[in-house]
């Protein structure tokens, strides 16, 4: 077992919750209210030292009663030891995480995906917006358990939403009031961003 | 390396001043409140301070794949890039849910495309480390042998394609041809040139054929020789220096902040390659060297790259020269198919044959992250199993994506055309960026 778990036990006390080890890894559950803060504490005290955050993803178990678990993978390159952090969130409860691209930048598009693939939202993150799916995607968060394989929407209302997509939707609403850009924009489309809203996708339930 | 750094002022770009240093224009809010340049060069004629908003891609050569930027410039000068990815994005993470592990070999193959085997090598490591499956002397000199061949085809694949970005045609050619030998071996090995599945849990779907060891023997006393010549092309080459050193500089504080790997990584100053700090393999009993660059800019990226060509070369002939006789899989039939003559004619042969073909291998319930040095940086898969034969979740560490969400940082400030550079080199392949 990785020794840092001994002196996070010490510093944070009962925010620290089991440990474990697999396949030569150690993982500590953390209590996620102070999720930023014990990341926070790795990165920065000499001796633990971990600078280098390896990933961060989350997993949904098949088992649908168990919570959903947001992971970390930390890397110390001065002392070569790797420790894993997991939070549980509680599938009923709100999906949020404090976001740690203040003490890691690599975390911006790794939260942003994670954002994307699971519905987690990441508290103070610069710019969470979806990224390996489109921005106007509707059917979901790929990889929740309660989606199926082939995606919610036909093969036919895909290709027709994306057949009906304006060219405003290939553009971030940030991107679309740069510059000289906006001003040859549409009308209604200069109206639709001043109101800060994007154009309708037709609903495929309704009659 | 100092003695290289001498740029030939007459061959200069536009973006380096008359003393031949790079300039790098300061991006902020300026007192009017908008974002521009700080404190815009006294030679450049004031086009009114509107901005530009310039779409490159996903259909354009030099973003390597369909990746998607979006550039505000004022005038010539990037002022924020902002990229989109995703356009190749296929789901692997979601179908690997609904595969048994032996299943998901060729989805890694359409990953990285352009180290296929590297990929390959990583999930039947990842799964028998989960399973706890001790793999034989045989078979690990041999996968040694898939990731060092890997790591020179993709780099030849990146200074080729960078060089052609930049305006260097011959070294393309040079490094393709040299690429298409490794690829004939790559051939001969597994039938495949690109989709190769090499590697099984428990061992290799086929043992090397009479004719690869000499092959690759040859290959590695005659591909230094071009190698030479792509590194006298480039390397003291003013165009190439000017277009290249002091582009898209990262410290290596900022560098390990951005979780970058690979030669993104230690060409910042950082010595992190994890096939000797985290060994796979038996990577410790080789010798080899790990290039470390030290001004993080396109050049020392490009540096490094070619002496990992280098090194690779040495490690194939060690692994050349040590590889054992012996079997390839374990001698465990819960795991490795039995020889099709064996499952025709033996009961217990057959049984085994059929429950590993419609059950799959069964991994105990746990988790396992394992890394390898993968040519384009730390690769890594992240197994989550709860006892069946198909993974929970199976999470890509992509190094692609992740030393790609750097390029807002190194390209900001620098002009249009260093964006090219910049975005070359970091190696991006949109495969495993979208995975």
């Amino acid at each position: 077992m990785n020794p840092s778990v001994d002196v996070l036990r010490r510093q944070f006390g009962g925010a620290v919750h089991r440990a474990l080890v697999t396949c030569g890894d150690t993982i500590v559950y953390v209590d996620v209210q102070r999720l930023r803060d014990i990341l926070g504490f790795l990165k920065d005290t000499a001796g633990e030292e971990y600078d280098y955050l390896v990933d961060v993803t989350a997993v949904e178990y098949r088992d649908m009663e168990r919570p959903l678990e947001v992971v970390y993978e930390l890397y110390s390159l001065s002392r070569h030891a790797q420790l894993r952090v997991k939070a549980e969130l509680d599938k009923n409860a709100d999906l949020a995480v404090d976001s740690v691209v203040s003490l890691w930048q690599g975390a911006n598009w790794l939260e942003r995906e994670v954002y994307d693939m699971f519905g987690i939202t990441f508290r103070d993150h610069p710019d969470l917006r979806r990224i390996l799916m489109w921005e106007t995607y509707a059917e979901g968060h790929p990889l929740r358990k309660d989606f199926p394989l082939r995606g919610r929407f036909s093969r036919a209302e895909q290709v027709r939403q994306a057949l009906n997509a304006s060219p405003e939707s290939h553009y971030s609403m940030e991107e679309l009031s740069v510059a000289d850009a906006y001003y040859e924009l549409p009308a209604d489309m200069r109206e639709r961003l001043l109101r800060g809203k994007r154009a309708e996708i037709p609903d495929p339930e309704a009659p | 390396m100092d003695a290289k750094r001498t740029v030939e002022l007459d061959l200069a770009t536009p973006g380096v001043d008359h003393a031949g240093e790079v300039v790098r224009f300061p991006v902020g809010v300026t007192e009017s409140g908008a974002s521009g340049i700080l404190a815009p060069a006294d030679k450049e004629p004031d086009l009114g301070g509107d901005h530009m908003l310039v779409n490159m891609g996903p259909q354009h050569p030099a973003t390597h794949g369909v990746l998607r930027l979006v550039v505000e410039l004022d005038g010539e000068v990037v002022l924020r890039v902002i990229p989109h990815v995703g356009y190749l994005h296929t789901g692997f993470e979601k179908l690997g849910e609904y595969r048994h592990y032996n299943q998901i070999v060729p989805l890694t193959d359409r990953m990285d495309y352009l180290a296929p085997m590297s990929n390959n090598v990583l999930l039947a490591l990842a799964a028998e480390k989960l399973m706890g499956i001790e793999i034989t002397e045989r078979c690990k000199v041999l996968r040694v042998i898939a990731c060092e061949m890997s790591r020179i085809i993709s780099h030849l694949v990146w200074v080729g394609t960078t060089g052609v970005d930049i305006g260097a045609f011959t070294p393309f050619l040079w490094s393709f041809q040299q690429r298409e030998l490794v690829y004939n071996l790559q051939e001969m090995w597994t039938g495949a040139r690109l989709t190769t599945s090499l590697t099984r849990v428990g061992g290799l779907m086929a043992d090397i054929p009479d004719g690869f060891e000499e092959g690759l023997r040859d290959f590695c006393k005659t591909f230094p020789d071009t190698l030479d010549e792509v590194d006298r092309m480039l390397t003291h080459n003013g165009i190439w220096c000017g277009r290249t050193q002091d582009i898209g500089v990262l410290s290596a504080e900022e560098a390990i902040n951005y979780s970058l790997s690979g030669p993104m990584l230690r060409a910042s100053g950082v010595s992190y390659d994890v096939r000797k700090d985290r060994p796979y393999l038996d990577y410790e009993t080789y010798d080899f060297e790990i290039p470390v660059g030290e001004h993080g800019d396109v050049y020392d990226r490009y540096i490094c790259r070619m002496e990992e060509i280098r090194q690779s070369v040495r490690i194939l002939e060690q692994a050349l020269d040590r590889l054992p006789d012996g079997p390839i899989n374990v001698d465990d039939p819960r795991v490795v198919l039995p020889p099709k003559e064996a499952a025709m004619s033996d009961m217990e042969a057959m049984i085994f044959h059929f429950k590993q073909v419609m059950e799959g291998v069964r991994a105990p319930i746990g988790e396992v992250y394992m890394p390898i040095e993968s040519p384009k940086g730390e690769l890594g898969y992240y197994f989550v199993s709860d006892g069946t034969a198909k993974p929970v979740r199976f999470r890509v560490r992509p190094p692609a994506f992740i030393n790609l969400s750097a390029l807002p940082k190194m390209a900001e400030g620098h002009l249009l055309s260093d964006l090219i550079a910049i975005n070359a080199s970091m190696d991006i392949v949109m495969g495993e960026v979208d995975r």
